[in-house]
């Protein structure tokens, strides 16, 4: 049953310093909502807690993109539909590219945006396992100033983040250095469209001389928190894509998931898949370099 | 300390609907479905799932495709809404509304309003659509129905028959 | 004239513009002055003793209007076949999200605090919540055995056949159940004088169903109920008996708050407390020759029904009647039952217990063949229902159908040889399997047995003094076309064109009961009264001399006119009569189950993907003998969409229960297939005639809903190899079918389960 509008505030500031100053003078009162695409679901449902809402939807500064010789950053308030439009997004980063046009349908990806996707911290968001192997970087900004962190600090458990209270994600910052890596993207959800992942991934790998060089995986819906795999990374660089690195690989992605059982899915399938997904990937990637 | 004891109040939200500029009084959170059907009585758009999920409320806002049960009445301040009510000046509309006749692509007719401006939003876009393209652009509206054949083939062939005109 | 080929012709949908533009209104799209918002308070239990009602603390009490069971004026229970279901629980709730209290408010975002501060203490009772649990009887939760209904249907001597066969095969198959999920979710709006009784417009497929209800409820004159139909965002039997439940809820708000009232579900509430298809389960033991002829063989079909009787008992006799297929069974024993458990009610939903039933029966044949060691087309062959031949009811078939060709065409229309081949190889490697899997069967149109002679249906048809010529039926448009395809009918019997003829909004006050709108049943049956009742008015015209042979559309309407001006009005009525060779047995449960029967032959092609363990469907063909096409694009139109909801029984749509509440009630985590998810679904018909249908149509609205699961899950097995015998058939099932050695240690067992 639906919840009653009365019983929420929403401030439209209009401009960053605004919400900003919103967010600082009653702290963790206040919720941003930009699309609306995950608050407003809530709202619906009449399980928004929060009843103080900011709009941040219409802040220029949230909504650029700035392209750098050696960065591309986004602002927080981008939308997916913005992102798979966005030339320098298809061509360089492909993996968040196709993460956007993943998310729902094409109307929510006309009010879903990235900033929105990453504060809300689900582990089964489309978009965050890509930006976790590009590296992205955060600018987080509130009143008291900015500080930039490493995307993969962010999330600290199940919908936990270093987001204080008085911040507001300003824009995500990718190093335009993954160009030549090969990527491979994909999704495992209940149907092809508007579906919540089971389990996804997003992967980039370079093999030179038949041996990996540099690989990055990360997957989403397999952990509180979306996953790199970084003792799976290690263990496969600067080894050579043969039958046993993949089984070795799969064993080690298992050491680093924790999938539970949900309405969705069951643990046992999500390891599975985790693991069919990388080993997907690695065949790719051996075909690659074999052409290469 | 906490802000939400009040209640809210509604404030007066300026916008323009189909051409016309309105003024409504309501609560910032109402949502744009409920402000367009309960003080206008537009009520070509459809609640069906009040999630996003089935696109049965679809409108454009500022010419994008968006579900209305997701925009609270406040992001609608100012913006430019059309709803299928207000489609009939579109150059696409009589060709999509007499393919979606031809074709069955309307049966219950509760997904149409939603459908066919999805499909509008589609053919803004592209020119030419690909069988695939019309699958997307589709994707976030649920249609119990007719199992999508029907409708493929109503947007083709707007698409077609625009090109022909 | 234009007023040749109506029939036959895809004419544009009566109500078609009204939808494409928006203009069409659905019961949420009227409002009544002063109307309130009415929203119920609900069992959060599976069972037990209401002990105590508690209105909380900040709630200003005064502002809503409260119904409880008390302010029933008649009997407190929703009528329909057993009258055992109450409109509103008084003392005991036996299921979740079971009605206990109405509310009512003129600002519906008010209902929601005042719902969550009503709390209700009970003295919990032990539940039943599966088929098996019921059948135990650890407890007692209905009746004398927790079964609402049992059949026996016996032919021939089973048990002289086992010692005959070559082959015992016996099979276990079960089937999930199934949320509509029309798009428009229940609503009504509800107005109540006391001079003119209770008035309701809704959003359901049986007005006449409804009006029985509320007399019951409300004790009134048949002539002090109206129940009016709003244009139906889709119903596919969710809205058969469920309207009569939530009409009657705000008819009781109406009457007590003396202002019209309106309650319409969300879809969290609408998927959490109305109807579903009901899960089953079949068990097959077949006796089988040498070269794979069926000599005989025991079925047992058993349907959860949930608590209360409702349609259970109809729903058992189709799933029973069909669960032989199209296949000839010399000798057979059909032991079905519907038990209760304790979740909400499960109803109609297309297909009625056949789909069902034939998924057993279409997964059995294809393990037959197996046994047997010949290929799944052969033991459909040898085992195909003739003419002359008897069904499992002792239905002497009469009309020339000849299954073997079907199939043929169906085979050639899919490429399935040459698939099979192609398949066989190209899954000797890869990470994706391919498979192509059949299922013929077989739907009754109309109600079952002696139901059509119960219903004693009753159609009407008004010419105007414009010429205008009205059907006037109870039957609803939901989407199938029914406004479409009986306006065709009444069109083509007057010689007029199509857009001379209209159709009356479904009002009782206005339409004479033509039966409800389910079983396939209003083209065929409804059609042909429209047609009697159409000529009718004609005949009239001839008989006074107004009217000659070969008139105009001008001429008619000159004599309308005149006989209007004479006579006052112009209508003509067409009641029902049974065809004077249909023969049925409601003890033995024998004879002509159904006055004609539509064939199917359906083909799938599938691949299963060994990375994700999903099935896709790549194509589908769908081949059937439907009598005659009326409206090819409405016909097609049914069966792609039947098609995508069977597709959506067989791999996507999984109601996730805990303790008899649905778990998943939301869009976003009940899976329906969209664009993407659908193959191109290539629908192709077979036009044989029914002497008994309108134009020689049969009904068509459910058959597409019987054959794709077993035909997709007999690809899957094709593909895999897997024989798997349950639906809905997820990524999850698979896998653990495809990989039960898959070890996951490395997941530490603290974090397992956690939801």
């Amino acid at each position: 049953m639906r919840a009653d509008p009365a019983d929420y505030r929403l401030v439209s500031p209009g401009n960053l310093l605004g919400a900003l100053s919103l967010l600082a003078s009653e702290p963790a009162q206040w919720l941003p909502i930009a699309g609306g695409t995950d608050v407003m679901v809530l709202y619906s449902a009449g399980k928004l807690t929060n009843r103080n809402l900011i709009d941040i939807w219409n802040i220029p500064e949230l909504r650029q993109i700035e392209v750098f010789p050696d960065r591309i950053s986004i602002g927080a308030a981008c939308t997916y539909t913005v992102l798979r439009q966005h030339e320098i997004v298809s061509r360089e980063f492909s993996l968040l590219a196709t993460a956007a046009s993943w998310t729902g349908g094409i109307a929510n990806q006309n009010r879903g945006t990235l900033g929105g996707n990453i504060a809300n911290a689900s582990p089964a968001a489309d978009s965050l396992p890509a930006l976790l192997v590009y590296d992205a970087v955060l600018t987080l900004i509130s009143v008291r100033g900015e500080r930039r962190v490493p995307y993969r600090t962010f999330h600290t458990g199940y919908k936990q983040t270093i987001l204080a209270a008085d911040e507001l994600i300003l824009n995500i910052s990718l190093p335009r250095r993954f160009s030549k890596y090969f990527s491979h993207a994909r999704k495992v959800g209940a149907r092809n469209a508007q579906a919540i992942s089971k389990v996804c991934l997003a992967a980039l790998g370079q093999v030179a001389n038949g041996a990996i060089r540099d690989v990055r995986l990360a997957l989403g819906s397999v952990a509180p928190v979306p996953l790199r795999l970084n003792e799976t990374e290690k263990m496969l660089t600067g080894k050579e894509i043969e039958p046993s690195l993949i089984d070795a690989a799969r064993k080690s992605v298992l050491k680093e998931i924790r999938p539970i059982d949900d309405i969705r899915s069951t643990a046992r399938y999500r390891s599975a898949v985790a693991c069919n997904l990388v080993t997907e990937f690695l065949a790719k990637l051996a075909a690659e370099g074999a052409a290469a | 300390m906490n802000p939400s004891s009040a209640e809210s109040a509604k404030r007066g939200i300026s916008f323009i609907v189909n051409g016309e500029a309105k003024k409504v009084l309501a609560h910032p959170m109402e949502r744009l479905l409920d402000v367009l059907r309960n003080n206008l009585g537009l009520t070509g758009a459809k609640e069906g799932c009040g999630e996003g999920e089935c696109g049965s409320c679809a409108v454009l806002l500022d010419d994008m495709l968006v579900n209305s049960c997701l925009i609270p009445i406040a992001q609608a301040n100012g913006a430019s809404v059309v709803t299928i009510e207000g489609m009939s000046a579109h150059s696409l509309m009589k060709p999509l509304q007499e393919s979606f006749l031809e074709c069955g692509g309307a049966q219950c007719g509760i997904c149409t309003p939603g459908m066919i401006l999805a499909a509008a939003h589609l053919l803004d876009k592209k020119l030419d659509p690909t069988l695939a393209d019309i699958r997307e652009g589709l994707a976030g509206n649920l249609c119990r129905c007719t199992g999508y054949m029907q409708i493929f083939e109503a947007v083709a062939k707007a698409a077609r028959r625009r090109v022909t005109q | 004239m234009t007023v040749r080929h109506i029939i036959g012709a895809s004419v544009p949908r009566k109500e078609g513009w009204d939808k494409v533009t928006g203009a069409a209104r659905y019961v949420d799209d009227m409002a009544l002055p002063g109307m309130l918002h009415g929203a119920t308070v609900r069992s959060t239990i599976a069972r037990g003793k209401i002990k105590q009602i508690h209105f909380g603390p900040g709630v200003d009490w005064n502002e809503y209007v409260v119904v409880s069971a008390k302010d029933i004026p008649g009997k407190n229970c929703i009528a329909l076949i057993l009258d055992d279901q109450p409109c509103l629980a008084s003392e005991f709730v036996n299921h979740p999200e079971e009605p206990i209290l109405l509310l009512a408010h003129p600002d519906r975002p008010k209902l929601r605090k005042a719902v969550e501060a009503v709390s209700i203490e009970y003295d919990s009772l032990p539940a039943l919540h599966t088929i098996e649990e019921s059948e135990r009887q650890s407890t007692i939760i209905w009746g004398r055995d927790n079964t609402f209904k049992n059949f026996l249907v016996e032919k021939g001597d089973v048990d002289a056949i086992w010692k005959k066969a070559a082959h015992i095969v016996e099979g276990e198959y079960f089937t999930g159940a199934q949320e509509q999920l029309y798009i428009e979710n229940n609503g009504v709006i509800a107005a109540f004088d006391p001079k003119n009784g209770v008035t309701v417009w809704g959003s359901l497929q049986c007005p006449y169903y409804v009006h029985k209800a509320l007399i019951t409820l409300f004790a009134l004159p048949e002539e002090k109920v109206r129940v009016v139909q709003m244009e139906t965002g889709g119903a596919f039997g969710g809205k058969e008996e469920y309207p009569s439940m939530i009409a009657g809820h705000a008819a009781l708000l109406a009457m007590k708050s003396g202002r019209p009232v309106k309650i319409v579900y969300d879809r969290m509430e609408d998927m959490a407390a109305t109807t579903k298809r009901h899960p089953s389960r079949t068990r097959h033991r077949t006796a089988v020759s040498k070269d794979g002829r069926i000599l005989g063989g025991e079925i047992e079909f058993t349907i959860d029904g949930g608590a209360y009787a409702t349609l259970s008992s109809v729903v058992l006799s189709r799933g029973t009647i069909h669960a032989g297929g199209a296949y000839y069974w010399p000798n057979v024993r059909i032991r079905t039952k519907a038990v209760a458990t304790n979740a909400p009610p499960h109803g109609a939903f297309r297909g009625f217990g056949a789909p069902q039933s034939l998924f057993a029966m279409e997964r059995h044949m294809d393990r037959i063949a197996q046994v047997v060691g010949i290929s799944p087309v052969e033991v459909r062959r040898r085992n195909f229902l003739k003419s002359g031949q008897t069904t499992t009811t002792e239905q002497t078939i009469k009309e020339n159908i000849d299954l073997d060709r079907l199939l043929k065409r169906a085979l050639e229309l899919s490429d399935y040889a040459a698939k099979k081949k192609r398949f066989a190889e190209k899954n000797k490697a890869g990470t994706n399997r391919k498979g192509i899997g059949i299922a013929a069967f077989l739907h009754g149109a109309g109600f079952t047995g002696s139901g059509e002679r119960y219903l004693n249906s009753l159609v009407g048809a008004e010419a105007g003094a414009d010429g205008i010529v009205r059907v006037l039926v109870s039957s609803a448009e939901f989407g199938q076309g029914t406004n479409t395809v009986l306006c065709q009918i009444a069109a083509e019997a007057l010689g007029l064109p199509y857009e001379n003829v209209s159709i009356a909004q479904p009002d009782t006050s206005v339409v004479p009961n033509s039966g409800p709108t389910v079983a396939s049943r209003t083209a065929m049956i409804v059609g042909k009264l429209v047609q009697s009742a159409a000529r009718g008015i004609k005949e009239t015209l001839t008989k006074t001399g107004l009217l000659h042979e070969d008139y105009s559309p001008e001429q008619f309407r000159a004599a309308c006119k005149e006989y209007i001006a004479t006579h006052g009005a112009l209508k003509s009525y067409a009641r029902y009569e049974a065809p004077p060779d249909v023969f049925w047995d409601d003890e033995k449960y024998r004879g002509e189950a159904y006055a004609a029967f539509a064939w199917a032959v359906y083909v799938a092609e599938v691949t299963v993907d060994l990375t994700t363990y999903s099935v896709t469907v790549d194509d589908f063909v769908a081949l059937q003998e439907v009598g005659r096409v009326l409206h090819p694009v409405l016909a097609e139109g049914q069966i792609t969409g039947g098609v995508a909801q069977a597709i959506g029984f067989a791999l996507y749509e999984n109601v996730v229960w805990q303790d008899g509440r649905m778990m998943n009630n939301q869009m976003t985590n009940y899976i329906m297939p969209a664009s993407m998810d659908l193959p191109p679904i290539r629908v192709f018909f077979e036009e044989n005639g029914n002497v008994h249908g309108a134009h020689g149509a049969k009904g068509i609205g459910e058959l597409p809903m019987d054959g794709p699961a077993p035909a997709i899950l007999n690809a899957v097995e094709d593909a895999t190899g897997v024989r798997f015998c349950s639906i809905p058939l997820l990524p999850e099932d698979l896998f653990e079918a495809l990989r039960p050695e898959f070890n996951e240690q490395a997941v530490p067992s603290s974090v397992r389960g956690i939801a």
